[in-house]
């Protein structure tokens, strides 16, 4: 039986995002072993994260932490925190597009 | 007093919440006592809620919440004759912000006959006295905001300079119990009593670090403070939460923890380097972690933060059901902007860039709007709309020529108006004064207390 579309999210113990003060978001993915970290790790790029969240590769910070299974992205957050067009004051649901990209 | 004897073997934080007002058990305190603490501290600010509550000056939490909070801080303080130190008070750190805090702490030391010296520090910048260091060119940007301009600064409704940890330092040495500061790096809350007794700065900074959020660093952040003790080689850490534990993964992931990078973070006088620690588990509930380092910088930067009205605001909202509607929702939306803008342009005469709209439709793409892929057609939509104007007056009009068609827009294929579900009468609210940060900028400064103003009281009782 084939098995049914697997997202980041499904595999992850947990996505989050949330701001790093009003100017940058940072995301994490949360990954449970070693196996599931090493998908992550090849999943998650800048390029990835330029075309979910429309912002600049290039402004794209990546960590990738294999002790704690974790990769992490920063960038400058397009819409600064609070102004009018700003839906999301904390930057805390912003986890979703990338907790939705399917894993190969 | 200061010690004369040279410094301790250790010291040790006891940090009751992650933000004064949060709340916290009193076994909290007891437990910290017990342990050993030297000092009390806690954080009351940050910019995370937002820019209205430095731009207004006042606080996110609730008096009766501080209030509380304090009663037991200030209890355990003068009972254990150890300091408390508060950290960017009233949420923004502005001097309305200290004070607030300050007449708290006063009624209550009155109150419960408390003889506690209380130091105030002031961290709010006029824009008056930013000007000249601006002209100096001893203020810089930080990524990935551009060159500050003498305009921006003026625009600021309050500038405050975030203190490093030697304005506190120098309030202990001058014989205060309590330390009510303004705007605080969240670091140099904790480590500033460990720093003045001679802790070294690499696990001092790295300690003050993972304890900033109270529990946010134990496997079940939720349920409260916890305890470091700084020594001479590295720190340890647990929580004052009997039934919680601290692991070394739970300790290592707060590095994590709204910063953009995990490894190094900057502060007024140097940078935390945390790639060389170690987390090691000591038993089941407490970690010992030693490696880090502190690195000084060539140059003592304080950083600011300000807040400008960006304008005056109105919020509306009404409810979406009818599923003829909701399966061309971005078709109806696009239509009433196109609509509103007709109108504000006819009825009030605008100019197109003197205003600005935002329409939310929640429950299908308010949130992520744009990044959202492929929303499905929702069952219902809120929709929000927030206006922005130059005056509470001219956003109040724009919202009322906007209630017809909040009302009873349709889409441009019917030909009968629908009516919506507005969720309340009036359909609008006026919001008032809506703030942005526009700084994201630092000083470099001389000495790291010239940007600050100690002001300190004598006991009560």
């Amino acid at each position: 039986m084939p098995d049914a579309p697997r997202t980041l999210g499904d595999l992850a113990l947990e996505v989050r995002s949330k701001n790093a003060g009003p100017f940058w978001m940072t995301l994490e993915a949360f990954m449970p072993d070693d196996q599931t970290y090493r998908i992550a790790d090849a999943l998650i790029t800048a390029e990835l994260i330029s075309e979910l969240y429309q912002v600049p590769s290039a402004s794209v910070q990546l960590f990738r932490i294999p002790d704690l299974r974790v990769v992490k992205a920063s960038f400058p957050r397009p819409i600064t925190q609070g102004s009018l067009h700003d839906r999301d004051m904390h930057a805390g649901q912003h986890h979703v597009p990338l907790a939705n990209v399917l894993c190969p | 007093m200061p010690d004369q004897s040279g410094p301790p073997d250790s010291v040790g934080i006891l940090v009751p919440t992650g933000m004064l007002g949060g709340g916290f058990s009193p076994e909290t305190i007891t437990r910290g006592l017990c342990l050993g603490a030297d000092v009390i501290a806690v954080d009351g600010g940050s910019t995370d809620s937002g820019p209205y509550y430095l731009g207004a000056g006042v606080a996110k939490t609730a008096d009766r919440a501080v209030r509380r909070d304090l009663r037991l801080l200030l209890a355990a303080a003068s009972s254990a004759r150890i300091p408390l130190i508060v950290g960017s008070c009233g949420t923004g750190g502005t001097d309305s912000g200290v004070n607030w805090v300050a007449d708290i702490a006063d009624a209550i030391c009155a109150e419960d006959g408390l003889d506690l010296t209380v130091a105030k520090i002031f961290s709010e910048q006029p824009a008056d006295h930013l000007l000249p260091l601006l002209e100096a060119e001893r203020i810089h940007a930080l990524p990935p905001s551009e060159a500050l301009d003498a305009a921006t600064l003026r625009r600021c409704a309050h500038i405050v300079g975030m203190m490093g940890h030697e304005p506190i330092e120098q309030a202990l040495r001058a014989g205060a119990d309590v330390v009510l500061a303004g705007r605080t790096t969240d670091t140099a809350v904790s480590a500033a009593f460990a720093l003045m007794r001679g802790m070294p700065p690499g696990p001092t900074w790295h300690a003050a670090k993972i304890i900033e959020c109270g529990g946010q660093c134990t496997t079940s952040p939720a349920a409260g403070g916890v305890f470091a003790r700084i020594d001479h080689r590295g720190f340890t850490i647990e929580p004052l939460d009997p039934d919680t534990a601290c692991t070394p993964a739970s300790v290592a992931a707060h590095m994590l923890y709204e910063t953009v990078n995990p490894y190094t973070m900057r502060e007024p006088g140097g940078t935390i380097e945390v790639a060389g620690a170690r987390y090691t588990a000591i038993d089941e509930r407490t970690v010992r972690v030693e490696g880090s380092r502190f690195e000084p910088a060539g140059q003592y930067t304080v950083k600011l933060e300000g807040a400008a009205v960006s304008g005056y605001e109105t919020v509306s909202f009404t409810g979406i059901r009818d599923p003829q509607i909701l399966r061309s929702i971005d078709e109806w939306a696009e239509s009433f902007t196109k609509a509103l803008t007709g109108r504000v342009e006819t009825v009030l005469e605008l100019a197109p860039g003197s205003w600005g709209a935002d329409l939310r439709l929640y429950g299908y793409n308010a949130i992520l709007g744009e990044l959202e892929t492929e929303p499905a057609t929702p069952a219902e939509v809120g929709v929000m709309l927030l206006i922005s104007a130059q005056n509470q007056q001219t956003a109040t009009e724009i919202s009322k020529l906007a209630n017809p068609l909040l009302l009873h827009l349709p889409l441009p294929t019917m030909n009968y108006l629908p009516s919506f579900a507005f969720a309340t009468s009036p359909a609008h609210i006026d919001r008032g004064a809506a703030y942005e940060f526009v700084l994201n900028h630092v000083v470099d400064v001389d000495s790291p207390t010239e940007m600050f103003r100690l002001e300190m009281e004598p006991g009560h009782a």
